[in-house]
C-alpha cells in the first residue's frame, strides 16, 4: 500500500472508532466495545515480547494486576483512609468530585505504570539475561504467585477484594467514558509501538527472535534490548489495568486482576491468533477473538476454558503463522518482499569478475 | 606491522580431548592469514576461543594489547574483533536491509540509540554493501529465503556494515557456487586493502588460501603443525601428511 | 519467622521435617526425571508435565472412589496415562517435535490449560485425597510421625527407578531412545524409527508422571490446577542436575523436597508455591551467574 493510502485507512478507523459510541444502535454496547480495546491492549502488549522478541511470556498479568490496584490504593488513600473507605462500603458511597476523581485516576495509573516498569527492570535484568525458554518458564509462575500475593495482604483487600471509587456523574455515563479512554490508550500503545518497531529496537528484538547467538556476536547489548522490551509492555499494560479496574469497579485479586487463566491466556492466544510479530496482527486477533467469543461463548455452557486450551493448541499446531502471517506468506511481494528487476538486469554479476 | 591479534599458548580441553594444545601466533594489523589444517585439528574451536564463545584453559589472547580471554562474545565484538559463522548464521525472518542496519557497529550504543531511526545514509551504506556483495537486486526477500551461498554473501556483507578491525572467517567459500568464488577472493581482498580490515581465515579450499593469505599457520590434531608463507606451507611434507592421514 | 523459634528449641522437628520433605522429594524425582527424558531426547520442555501427575491422581481418586485401594492405582494410572501420552503425541506433539522451543512450549502450554480445565470440569475444583488406610509409625519416643504410606511411596519411586534404569541399559526400545537423544538423525540412518521412540517416550514420561500422582493423591492432596507448581519443581530439579544425570535429578529432587517442608513451616504453607516460584529464579540467577563466569548462557 502507498503512503497516502495508508493514512487514508489509518484516518478511516480512527474516525470510525471515534464515530461509533454516537451511533444510537452501538450505544448499548459500548461497554463491550471497551473491553475490545482492552483486548486489542493485551494482544499489543504481549506481542512486544512473544511475537517481535520470541520471548513467551506468561506472567505479563503481572503488570496488569500491579497497575490495576496501585490506582485503586491511590484512588483511595488520596482521600481517604482505609477506615473511612471501608466504612463507606468501598467507592459505593464516596462521591467524588470530577476533579478528585481525575487526580486520583491520573495519579493511580501512574503510580501503577512506574511500578510495573520497575518490577520488569528488575525481574528482566535477572531472568531476561538467559534464554528464551528459561524466561517461559519463570514467568509460568508469576501470575500465581501474585494472585496469592496479592489475597494474603489486607493492605489492599486480601481476598475480599477492592473496591474502585464510582465515576462521577458529571462525566456523563460508564460506556461512553471508558470507551473513548481505552480508545485513547489504545491509539497511543499503537503509535508508540509502531514507532519503536520502525527504529533500531525494532530491528534489534526481531534479530534477537532470530538467532540471538548472532546478534550477540555482532555487539548487540541483547540483554539490555530485553529488559527494555519488557518494560514497555509492562507500562502499557499497568495503564491499562489501572483503568480496567474502574471500569469493573470491583477488584477480585485471582478473577480480576491476575486472572491468569482467562485474561493473561488470552493475551497470548489472541495475538498468535492474529500473526504474531507483526505490527496488526494482534489488533486483528484480539478483534477476531472478542467479537467470536460475544457471539458463540455462551453456548459453550462452561466449557469455555476447555475450550480455550484446545483453541490454543489448535492455533501453535496448524495456524502458527495467524492471520497476518499466513497472508505475508501467501502474498509476499504484498508486504515488500520483491526482487529488484530493474537492479538485477542493470548489476553486474559476481561471475563476469575475474 | 605489529601484531593485531596474539594468541599465546592457547589451551582448550573438552573433556578428555584436547581442542587446542598451547597454541600460539600472532596476526599482523592489516593483513589476510589462513588458518588451515584437516578436519577436527581445533580449527573453530581456535576461533570460538578468541571470540569468547567458551572458557580457554590456560594461555592468552590479546587484542590490540587488550586481554580477550575472560570477556564474552558481545564485548569483545564491540572491541571490533568479529566472526562469521562455519554453518552461516543470518536473521532469517529479517529482509537483506535489515539484516544490514541492526549490524551497524554497537559500541556507542546507549538507551537514546535504541530510538534511533535508520539514516539515509546508512541505508546507502547498506545497499552500497549488498551490492558490493551482489545482493542488492534481492534487498527487500527475507534473508531465509536466499540460497545458502547468498547467506554467506549477506553475513560476509553484515560483517562488513559492522566496520570491525579484524574479522574472523570460518569458511568463507565452503557452499558457494565454484564460479562465484574468484568474486568473493575479490571482494575479501578488497575488504583488506580498501576498507583495511585485518583479515584471519579457516579455509579447506586450497586454490582459495593460496592465493588470498600472505601467512599460513597449519594446525593437525590440536597443535600448530607449521606456518609459512603459502608455497613453503604448500610443500611442506608434515602438512602433506597430515592432511593425507598419516600419523 | 517465629517458627524458628520452636526449630531451635526443638531439634527433633527438623528430622520431622527432614524426612517428610525427603519423602516428598522422592515423588519429585518421577516427574522431573521424565521430564529430563523429554528435555534430552525430544528437545521439548514439556509445559503440560505436572498435569499429567494430577492426571494419575484422579485416576488413583476414581478408583478409590469406586472402593479398590488406592496403592492398585499406581500401576492403572501409569498404564492410563501412557496412553493418553501415546494420544498427544499422536495428535499434537509429533507436528512440533521437529520445530524450535518456542512453538512446543506453546503446545504444551495450550495442553496444559486443556487438561487442567477439563480435570476441573470433569473432578471439580475441590482439594481432594485418597486415604490409603496404612497406619502411622512413631519414632524417636513418638515426637516423629511418618505415615507408612510415604514409605510405601518411597519404596515405589525406588522400584520404579530401578526399573526405568534396567530398561535404559538392558532392552531395545531403551538403547533407541538413548541413541535418538544422542543424534537423531544418525539414529534414523541406522534404521531406528524414531518417531516411535518420540512417542515412546512422551507415553513412558506420561506413564512416570501418572504413577508419581497416584502416590502424590494418597501421600499428599490433588487439585486440577495444582499441576503447574509440578513442571515447576520438576523443572527446576533438572536445571540443578543437567540433562542425563540421574543421581544428580535424584539429590536435587530431595533436597528440593526438603527446602520445600523447612520454607512451608518458617514461612507459613500458604507461601509454599511462592517459594517454589521463587526460589527457581534464584537458582536459574546463580546457575546464570556461574555460567557468565565461564562465558556462557543457560542454553
Amino acid at each position: 500500500m502507498n503512503g497516502p493510502g495508508k493514512m487514508g485507512l489509518y484516518l478511516g478507523l480512527l474516525v470510525a472508532a471515534l464515530v461509533i459510541p454516537q451511533i444510537p444502535v452501538l450505544q448499548p454496547y459500548l461497554i463491550q466495545f471497551a473491553f475490545l480495546w482492552v483486548m486489542i491492549l493485551f494482544a499489543m502488549t504481549w506481542d512486544i515480547m512473544g511475537g517481535q522478541m520470541g520471548y513467551n511470556s506468561f506472567g505479563n498479568i503481572v503488570f496488569f494486576g500491579v497497575g490495576m490496584y496501585a490506582t485503586a490504593v491511590v484512588q483511595r488513600d488520596l482521600y481517604f483512609t482505609v477506615e473511612e473507605y471501608a466504612e463507606v462500603a468501598g467507592g459505593e458511597q464516596a462521591a467524588l468530585t470530577v476533579a478528585e476523581y481525575l487526580t486520583g485516576l491520573g495519579l493511580g495509573m501512574a503510580t501503577g505504570a512506574v511500578l510495573a516498569v520497575l518490577i520488569a527492570a528488575v525481574l528482566g535484568s535477572g531472568i531476561l539475561g538467559l534464554r528464551g525458554h528459561y524466561f517461559a518458564i519463570c514467568t509460568l509462575g508469576l501470575g500465581i504467585a501474585a494472585g496469592e500475593l496479592a489475597s494474603g495482604w489486607d493492605y489492599i483487600g486480601a481476598g475480599s477484594g477492592l473496591v474502585t471509587p464510582l465515576l462521577p456523574d458529571e462525566l456523563g455515563e460508564r460506556g461512553p467514558f471508558f470507551y473513548y479512554v481505552f480508545l485513547v490508550l489504545a491509539v497511543i500503545t499503537f503509535t508508540v509501538l509502531k514507532r519503536l518497531y520502525a527504529g533500531q529496537f525494532g530491528l534489534a528484538i526481531n534479530a534477537i527472535r532470530d538467532d540471538e547467538d548472532k546478534a550477540e556476536a555482532l555487539g548487540l547489548h541483547a540483554t539490555r534490548y530485553k529488559t527494555v522490551a519488557w518494560c514497555v509492555s509492562g507500562f502499557f499494560l499497568a495503564l491499562t489495568g489501572g483503568v480496567f479496574g474502574n471500569l469493573v469497579i470491583f477488584i477480585d485479586p485471582t478473577d480480576v486482576a491476575f486472572a491468569g487463566p482467562t485474561f493473561g491466556v488470552w493475551m497470548v492466544l489472541m495475538a498468535i491468533l492474529g500473526g504474531k510479530g507483526t505490527l496488526w496482527g494482534p489488533v486483528i486477533g484480539a478483534t477476531v477473538f472478542h467479537v467470536t467469543q460475544e457471539f458463540f461463548w455462551t453456548y459453550l455452557f462452561g466449557w469455555q476454558r476447555v475450550a480455550l486450551g484446545l483453541l490454543i493448541v489448535v492455533v501453535v499446531v496448524f495456524f502458527p503463522l495467524g492471520i497476518v502471517g499466513w497472508l505475508r506468506e501467501r502474498w509476499p511481494q504484498r508486504f515488500g518482499e520483491v526482487v529488484d528487476e530493474e537492479a538485477r538486469r542493470v548489476q553486474v554479476s559476481l561471475e563476469g569478475e575475474r | 606491522m605489529s601484531a593485531i591479534l596474539e594468541v599465546e599458548n592457547v589451551t582448550k580441553t573438552f573433556g578428555g580431548v584436547v581442542a587446542n594444545d598451547s597454541i600460539s601466533l600472532s596476526v599482523p594489523e592489516g593483513s589476510i592469514i589462513g588458518l588451515i589444517g584437516p578436519n577436527g585439528s581445533g580449527k573453530t574451536t581456535l576461533f570460538n576461543s578468541i571470540v569468547g564463545y567458551h572458557p580457554i584453559d590456560g594461555g592468552s589472547i590479546r587484542f590490540q594489547g587488550k586481554e580477550l580471554s575472560h570477556l564474552r562474545t558481545p564485548e569483545i565484538a564491540r572491541l571490533g574483533l568479529l566472526r562469521t559463522f562455519q554453518q552461516t548464521r543470518i536473521f532469517g525472518r529479517m529482509n537483506c536491509v535489515q539484516n544490514m542496519q541492526i549490524s551497524l557497529p554497537h559500541v556507542h550504543d546507549n538507551f537514546a540509540t535504541m530510538l534511533r531511526k535508520f539514516s539515509p545514509e546508512i541505508s546507502e551504506r547498506a545497499e552500497g554493501l549488498l551490492d558490493f556483495v551482489g545482493l542488492y537486486a534481492k534487498r527487500y526477500l527475507r534473508a531465509e529465503d536466499l540460497s545458502f551461498g547468498q547467506q554467506k554473501l549477506l553475513e560476509f556483507a553484515m560483517a562488513l556494515m559492522n566496520r570491525p578491525i579484524a574479522l574472523l572467517l570460518d569458511e568463507p567459500t565452503a557452499g558457494i557456487n565454484p564460479t562465484l568464488i574468484n568474486g568473493l577472493i575479490d571482494r575479501l581482498k578488497r575488504a583488506n586493502a580498501d576498507f583495511g580490515i585485518t583479515l584471519f581465515v579457516i579455509e579447506h579450499n586450497m586454490r582459495v588460501i593460496m592465493n588470498l593469505a600472505q601467512h599460513i599457520y597449519c594446525l593437525a590434531h590440536g597443535e600448530l603443525l607449521a606456518d609459512g608463507a603459502p608455497e613453503d606451507v604448500q610443500s611442506d611434507q608434515r602438512v602433506i601428511d597430515a592432511y593425507l592421514g598419516a600419523h | 519467622m517465629g517458627n524458628l523459634e520452636i526449630l531451635l528449641q526443638a531439634p527433633i522437628f527438623s528430622v520431622q521435617l527432614l524426612i517428610d520433605g525427603l519423602l516428598v522429594g522422592s515423588i519429585f524425582a518421577l516427574a522431573a526425571y521424565g521430564m529430563a527424558l523429554l528435555w534430552g531426547v525430544m528437545n521439548i520442555i514439556n509445559i503440560s508435565q505436572g498435569d499429567y501427575v494430577i492426571l494419575g491422581g484422579y485416576v488413583t481418586l476414581t478408583l478409590y472412589n469406586a472402593g479398590i485401594h488406592p496403592l492398585f492405582g499406581v500401576p492403572v494410572a501409569a498404564v492410563v496415562l501412557f496412553f493418553v501420552g501415546w494420544a498427544i503425541y499422536r495428535m499434537v506433539i509429533f507436528r512440533v517435535v521437529d520445530r524450535d522451543l518456542f512453538i512446543s512450549i506453546l503446545a504444551t502450554f495450550g495442553i496444559s490449560i486443556l487438561l487442567q480445565q477439563l480435570m476441573d470440569q470433569i473432578f471439580g475444583a475441590d482439594i481432594q485425597s485418597a486415604e490409603s488406610g496404612l497406619g502411622t509409625l512413631f519414632l524417636f519416643d513418638n515426637q516423629v510421625t511418618v505415615g507408612q504410606i510415604k514409605l510405601v511411596a518411597f519404596a515405589v519411586v525406588v522400584v520404579v527407578g530401578v526399573a526405568l534404569v534396567l530398561f535404559f541399559k538392558k532392552s531395545r526400545m531403551g538403547q533407541a531412545i538413548r541413541a535418538t537423544a544422542q543424534n537423531a538423525r544418525a539414529a534414523r540412518l541406522m534404521g531406528i524409527n524414531t518417531d516411535r521412540v518420540y512417542a515412546m517416550t512422551f507415553a513412558m514420561n506420561a506413564a512416570i508422571c501418572g504413577a508419581a500422582g497416584a502416590l502424590v493423591v494418597m501421600t499428599w492432596v490433588i487439585q486440577p490446577f495444582i499441576g503447574l507448581a509440578y513442571t515447576i519443581r520438576s523443572f527446576m530439579i533438572v536445571v540443578v542436575a543437567g540433562l542425563g544425570n540421574i543421581a544428580g535429578v535424584v539429590a536435587a529432587a530431595l533436597g528440593l523436597g526438603a527446602a520445600e517442608q523447612f520454607a512451608a513451616f518458617l514461612l507459613g504453607a500458604e507461601f509454599q508455591i511462592g517459594f517454589v516460584f521463587g526460589l527457581l529464579v534464584v537458582i536459574l540467577l546463580l546457575r546464570n551467574m556461574v555460567l557468565k563466569r565461564q562465558r556462557q548462557v543457560l542454553k
